[in-house]
Formats: structure tokens, C-alpha cells, sequence
């Protein structure tokens, strides 16, 4: 019975001070719950979403953000996008930016990449990007699905464990990627979003229907473009999920065979001891 | 409690080596004919669980050390070719750096094992003291672990702890400098971090052996916290017994392991840490690591000068002095407990008051992770002042004013009791429906 009123006393504690908090979260918005083909034990990526959403990145995102941990021969790679290596080589012979380097003659050079380049990114240097940027460099995407998130708050983050949730930045870079609300008032140079920590972004809304057109028949709205990119992002940051999953899988079938056997074992070791 | 050795070399090399390196014998006497109380439950597994898991850290983070390069410009970068062109990378990453979470999972489990029965007292004294001083560099390396892939977290928790320093009087910002190498957090503090992130893993090692060596001078507690009296009665040999048990200790906490690095392996860290470190941005929240959130909590809960007439201990002082008092107070523990009786099942009282401190514990790892601001600070005081009443009022009072409960004369003789309370009769040598109490 003390015991009882302890564990009661203690999960009031706990209650209370989780109620606490709510009156200052109104500020900052959480996204919404989306849905996506990586999530969960067995999720893995769509190629053809990879694939539009490199597309979105390359035709719309690639002018002001790099994507510098990413070489083009990624987008051949298993687990990715997929894209044939022939396509690739291409897509890096054709693309926007040039591999910017030191000629034989000393001087800066520029060439064409090949698909075992690092992407080349919209600035030779931080200096320019931030130039041409009002100052503040747009961030490298790399690694932006896994760089964002937000507070999931008492019980959902024990719960997370086990549904293993674990997309509150892809989450969070679509809703970004569609938040973006007129008719605020802003500081200068500055768009409103409405999921954005303060609200005033630099980055204006970028996204228009039909600004990319798609090969597949896929609606070319907004929230599809926000997803395909986000999807994209995600495996740029995570390229190995796949195999990470597969290796996985197994590993735990593995070592729930091993402990069944080892479990069995033991029990016939011990079967003689209490006496 | 070891004895008198009964290990006898069967071939001619055998004898040859025994006569002069008995390592054979060492390895024998330890871990096959060691004497292991029989009624362990499943919460003695955790030993071997943490010893291995140091093993898995130093095999990943040796590899992983082949593949860093320790440099602010470069660190960040280095970690992502791990994570994309290694082969393998990402495993051995996601594995280190969850290895350590599940390091700590482990030895919290260990630790409030030892708590509940009682494991610190005479005469494991120092085995509980040499625990305590394994705790300590662990928490050191982890830190200086979490620093070394250069991101916003890393690079601002180092900022934080380095800076705990400077409220040391007088020597403090001298110490400070010798640790960052510099005037601020930079490139010298990550090689040190560096150099010392791969030494004190084999310092662990060294103070292990140690812990183990007097672990098996005294032979391991047991749950009912009374002695082996009759080591035919009471104990069984380690091989196979114990090994076999430990094994699936093992498995069972590996299946908990590959369920973070497999499928959720950036759960326990924070997302933070993938923007690279700039020492010009401070993110929204510094926030360590998940295990040292309690005493994250304590360290801020001091928001206000102590007055102590003849002097005045600084606010940010006394939190360092407090946070360190917090770990520093487990070394005390086996003086500090006035019971006799160990085993926390035969103490009515302490049941209570130890899983009290369990939820201290808890309350103080949420508030650790909250801002420093009204009400966080106040319940972080509250909550520090129950985790130190636990140690410096209730154990050293209760062992006054408590009334244990019967202790069985033997281990033996719990274990039929247990046994005849569950299965009815009295299990004869041999029955095959034995069931098996606690494991």
C-alpha cells in the first residue's frame, strides 16, 4: 500500500510538472505526422520518389544550397535513388556547377564534374555564398532531415521508442517546405513560416505548382514536390538505411534464436541446483 | 572465498607453464571452479554485460579511430565519410555510439543493484569504491567521446563542462586554459580529447581487473545478502553455471543494443549534433547526454550565492560542487548506510526509500533536460536536496530505527524456502520441474 501511494505520488510529480510547460509551447508549431515509405522497422525508400525529388533539388533547391557530402555516383548507388550509372555520368557532365579547382597552370580552374565528384555546389566559398545571401550562407542540405527536429514531450518520447518514430525532421523539413503563410507582418528580408523557430526566414517560399514537371505522372503540386524533396534529403543524409535495415532484420533474428537456444541451455545446466 | 586452488595441470606443458606463469590457473580458479552464490538473480548478469560492452567499445572505437581525423575543419567531414564510404562505417559508428548508451544503461542497472542489496558494504568496501572510480572515467571518456565528431552539442558541451572548471577559486581559469589548450574551446582541446578519449577506455580496463580482483577475494553478494557459509551448499561453480547465465544475460541485453543501432540509432543523440560545430552560433538548448542529465540538473540547480558568514560560495560554485558532491557522496555510501543487514529484501523501510530515490533519479534526468528557468530550477533544488537526503539522512538514519526482517540462516535455506513457497513440496536432487527462482 505505501508502496502504491509512492508510485502515485511520483506520477503526479511527473503529471504536474508536464502540464507545466504547455503555456509557453504555443510559440513554435509542430509539423504535422506525415507519411513516408522509410518509416518503421521495414520502411525503405521509394527510388522513383528519390528520383523526382533529386529532381526537385536539382531544379530548384541546387541555386542557393549545396549538398557537399553527396558525389554523384551516390545516385547509382543500391539504396538510393538508383538512377543507371550511364544517366549519372551524364547528369554530372550537364550539371549547373562546375568542380572549381587549381589548373596545372596554377590559376583557378574550372571543369565539368564527373560522377565520382563531390556535387559541386552553387558558391566557390562561404564568402560568396553569404554575398550573395544577404549575408547569411544558405545551409548545406546533406544532412538536414537528421539535423531537424523537435521536442516530442512526456509520454511520446518513451512511446517513440518502441514505434521507433523517428522522422520528426523529415517531418519537420516538409512542413517547413509548405509552411510559408502571407500577409504577416516581417522584418526586412525576412518571409514568414509558420513552422520555422521565430518564424522570420530568409529563405522566401520557393515552391510553385507545376514548377517542375515530372515524367511520371506524378501530381505536380506543392505538398508532392515538399515530400519528393524531403524523401530525397533524407536519403542523401542516411544513404545506408536499406542495408542498415536489412543487417538489422537479421541481427535480431539472429540473437532471438541464440537467446531461445542459450535460455533452453541454461536451464538444463541449472535443472539440478535448488536442492 | 576464493579457497585454496584446486586446479591440477593434466599435460606436460601444462605442468611446465604452472611451474612457472600459472596463468592457466589464474584463468581456472577465476572463471571455472570460482565458487558463485547459487541464488543470483538475473540482475547479476549485468557484470559480465558491462564487460563485454567495453570490449565492443574499444574493438569499434579502435577501428573507428583509423578512419577520424581529429581536427575542428576536418572532424565533422571524417565522421560522415565513416557514415558513407567506410565499408561498414555507419555500423561501426551507430554501434559506438550507442555502445556507450547501453554502456550506461547497463552500469545504472548494475549500480542500483548493488544499491537494493547492499553490495557495498563489509567487506566490499573498496570493490564498491573501485566501481564508483570505474563510474567516474567512464563518464569522462563518454564526454569526451560525444565531443570528437565536432558538431553544434559536441562542440557547446564542451564549452559548458570546460567552463564548470573556471568556478574553482584561484586556480580555476588557470585549469581551464591547461584543458582547452588555449583561450577558448579549439583545435588543441580536440586532439587532447582525442588522446585521452583512447586512453582512459584502458584505464577502465586496468581498474576492471581490479574491481574483478576484489570481487572474487570477497565472492560475489547475493540477494539475501547473507554470506556463503558452506561453499557446497551455497555455491556453485562458475563454468558452468554462471557462464552459461551470463550468456543469455548477454544475448538479452544485445537484442536492446541492436534495437537503437539497427533501427533507431540517432534516438539517443541530438539532432544538433549533425550541424557542424560553429563557434559563433550557440544552439537554443545545451543539453548533454541522456546519462548525465541528473547531475546536469544538479549542477544548475544552485541558481543563488551561498552565504556562509565567513565566506560566500559563488552560485555557479556551488553547483560544481554539488554535481561533483553528488557523485563524489557514492564512494561514502559503505559508511554511510548504518544497517547491518544488506539486502534491501529484508529491509521494509529502505524498499520504500530506495525506490524514492529511483524516481529522484528520474525526475532529475527530465529537469535535466529542460531550460534553466522558473519552475525547472526550483524543482531541480527540490529534487537535489531528496537526492542528497537520501544519502546523508535516511541511510545513515534508517539503519537506526529500522526493524529488518528475519534473515535465513543460509543461502541454501532461502532457496528452499523460495522453492517450497512456490512449487508446494520440497524439490528432491534430480526433479525436473524445478522452478527456477529468479531466474
Amino acid at each position: 500500500m505505501k508502496r502504491f501511494s509512492l508510485v502515485l505520488a511520483a506520477a503526479g510529480l511527473i503529471g504536474l510538472s508536464a502540464a507545466m510547460p504547455a503555456a509557453k509551447a504555443a510559440e513554435q508549431l509542430n509539423p504535422p505526422r506525415y507519411g513516408w515509405s522509410f518509416a518503421g522497422m521495414f520502411g525503405m525508400y521509394d527510388r522513383a520518389q528519390l528520383q523526382r525529388g533529386f529532381q526537385v533539388y536539382k531544379e530548384v533547391c541546387a541555386s542557393c544550397h549545396s549538398v557537399s557530402l553527396l558525389s554523384f555516383r551516390n545516385l547509382s548507388q543500391p539504396g538510393g535513388p538508383e538512377i543507371p550509372a550511364a544517366q549519372v555520368a551524364q547528369i554530372a557532365a550537364d550539371w549547373q556547377h562546375k568542380v572549381r579547382e587549381i589548373g596545372d597552370d596554377g590559376q583557378p580552374a574550372e571543369r565539368a564534374p564527373r560522377a565520382s565528384d563531390r556535387i559541386p555546389g552553387p558558391f566557390a566559398n562561404i564568402k560568396a555564398a553569404e554575398a550573395a545571401n544577404g549575408g547569411k550562407a544558405p545551409p548545406d542540405l546533406t544532412l538536414m532531415p537528421k539535423a531537424r527536429s523537435y521536442e516530442r514531450g512526456f509520454p511520446w518520447f518513451i512511446i517513440d521508442m518502441f514505434t521507433l518514430y523517428q522522422e520528426h525532421g523529415a517531418d519537420y523539413v516538409k512542413a517547413f517546405l509548405t509552411g510559408y503563410e502571407q500577409g504577416h507582418e516581417t522584418p526586412p528580408g525576412t518571409h514568414y513560416n509558420k513552422y520555422f523557430p521565430g518564424n522570420f526566414v530568409g529563405m522566401p517560399n520557393m515552391l510553385q505548382p507545376d514548377q517542375v514537371t515530372y515524367s511520371d505522372g506524378t501530381p505536380q503540386t506543392v505538398q508532392q514536390y515538399a515530400a519528393d524533396v524531403t524523401a530525397f534529403l533524407m536519403w542523401a543524409a542516411e544513404p545506408h538505411m536499406e542495408q542498415r535495415k536489412r543487417i538489422g532484420f537479421q541481427v535480431l533474428l539472429f540473437l532471438l534464436v541464440f537467446a531461445g537456444l542459450t535460455y533452453f541451455t541454461k536451464k538444463k545446466v541449472w535443472k539440478d541446483v535448488h536442492a | 572465498m576464493q579457497g585454496h586452488s584446486h586446479y591440477v595441470p593434466k599435460t606436460g606443458i601444462g605442468k611446465w607453464f604452472d611451474a612457472r606463469l600459472p596463468l592457466p590457473r589464474l584463468v581456472y580458479d577465476s572463471f571455472i571452479a570460482y565458487p558463485v552464490p547459487k541464488n543470483l538473480n538475473y540482475f547479476w548478469t549485468f557484470g559480465g554485460i558491462l564487460s563485454v560492452m567495453l570490449v565492443a567499445q574499444i574493438i569499434t572505437g579502435v577501428v573507428l579511430a583509423m578512419h577520424y581525423t581529429a581536427h575542428v575543419d576536418l572532424a565533422f567531414n571524417s565522421i560522415e565519410k565513416i557514415m558513407r564510404d567506410v565499408n561498414y562505417g555507419w555500423m561501426i559508428r551507430y554501434l559506438h555510439a550507442n555502445g556507450a548508451s547501453m554502456f550506461f544503461v547497463a552500469v545504472y542497472v548494475h549500480m542500483l543493484r548493488g544499491l537494493y542489496y547492499g553490495s557495498y558494504k563489509a567487506p566490499r568496501e573498496i570493490l564498491w569504491i573501485l566501481g564508483v572510480i570505474i563510474y567516474l572515467l567512464m563518464m569522462a571518456t563518454a564526454f569526451m567521446g560525444y565531443v570528437l565528431p565536432w558538431g553544434q552539442m559536441s562542440l557547446w558541451g564542451a564549452v559548458v563542462i570546460t567552463n564548470l572548471f573556471s568556478a574553482i577559486p584561484v586556480v580555476g581559469p588557470t585549469i581551464v586554459e591547461f584543458l582547452w589548450g588555449g583561450y577558448s574551446v579549439d583545435n588543441p582541446t580536440l586532439n587532447r580529447f582525442f588522446s585521452l578519449h583512447y586512453l582512459l577506455p584502458f584505464m577502465i580496463a586496468g581498474v576492471v581487473a581490479l574491481h574483478v580482483w576484489a570481487l572474487h577475494v570477497t565472492g560475489q553478494n547475493n540477494p539475501t545478502g547473507v554470506e556463503v557459509k558452506d561453499i557446497k551448499k551455497d555455491t556453485v561453480p562458475f563454468t558452468p553455471y554462471a557462464t552459461i547465465k551470463d550468456a543469455f544475460g548477454i544475448i538479452c541485453f544485445f537484442i536492446l543494443f541492436a534495437w537503437f543501432a539497427f533501427f533507431q540509432p540517432n534516438y539517443l543523440g541530438h539532432a544538433v549534433n549533425y550541424v557542424p560545430g560553429d563557434p559563433l552560433v550557440t544552439p537554443a538548448h545545451i543539453v548533454p547526454e541522456w546519462y548525465f542529465l541528473p547531475f546536469y540538473a544538479i549542477l544548475r540547480a544552485i541558481t543563488f550565492d551561498i552565504n556562509l558568514i565567513v565566506f560566500v560560495i559563488p552560485s555557479k560554485l556551488g553547483g560544481v560542487l554539488a554535481m561533483f558532491a553528488a557523485i563524489a557522496v557514492l564512494a561514502f555510501l559503505p559508511w554511510l548506510d548504518t544497517s547491518k543487514v544488506k539486502s534491501t529484501a529484508y529491509r521494509p523501510l529502505h524498499k520504500q526509500f530506495f525506490w524514492a530515490f529511483v524516481v529522484v533519479c528520474v525526475m532529475l534526468g527530465w529537469l535535466g533536460s529542460k531550460p534553466a528557468e522558473y519552475p525547472y530550477t526550483v524543482l531541480s533544488l527540490i529534487f537535489t536536496g531528496l537526492y542528497f537526503a537520501y544519502f546523508l539522512l535516511v541511510l545513515p538514519l534508517l539503519g537506526l530505527f529500522e526493524t529488518p526482517k528475519a534473515l535465513p540462516a543460509s543461502i541454501a535455506d532461502a532457496v528452499l524456502e523460495q522453492e517450497r513457497k512456490k512449487g508446494g513440496a520440497p524439490v528432491t536432487a534430480g526433479a525436473n520441474a524445478a522452478p527456477q527462482t529468479k531466474g
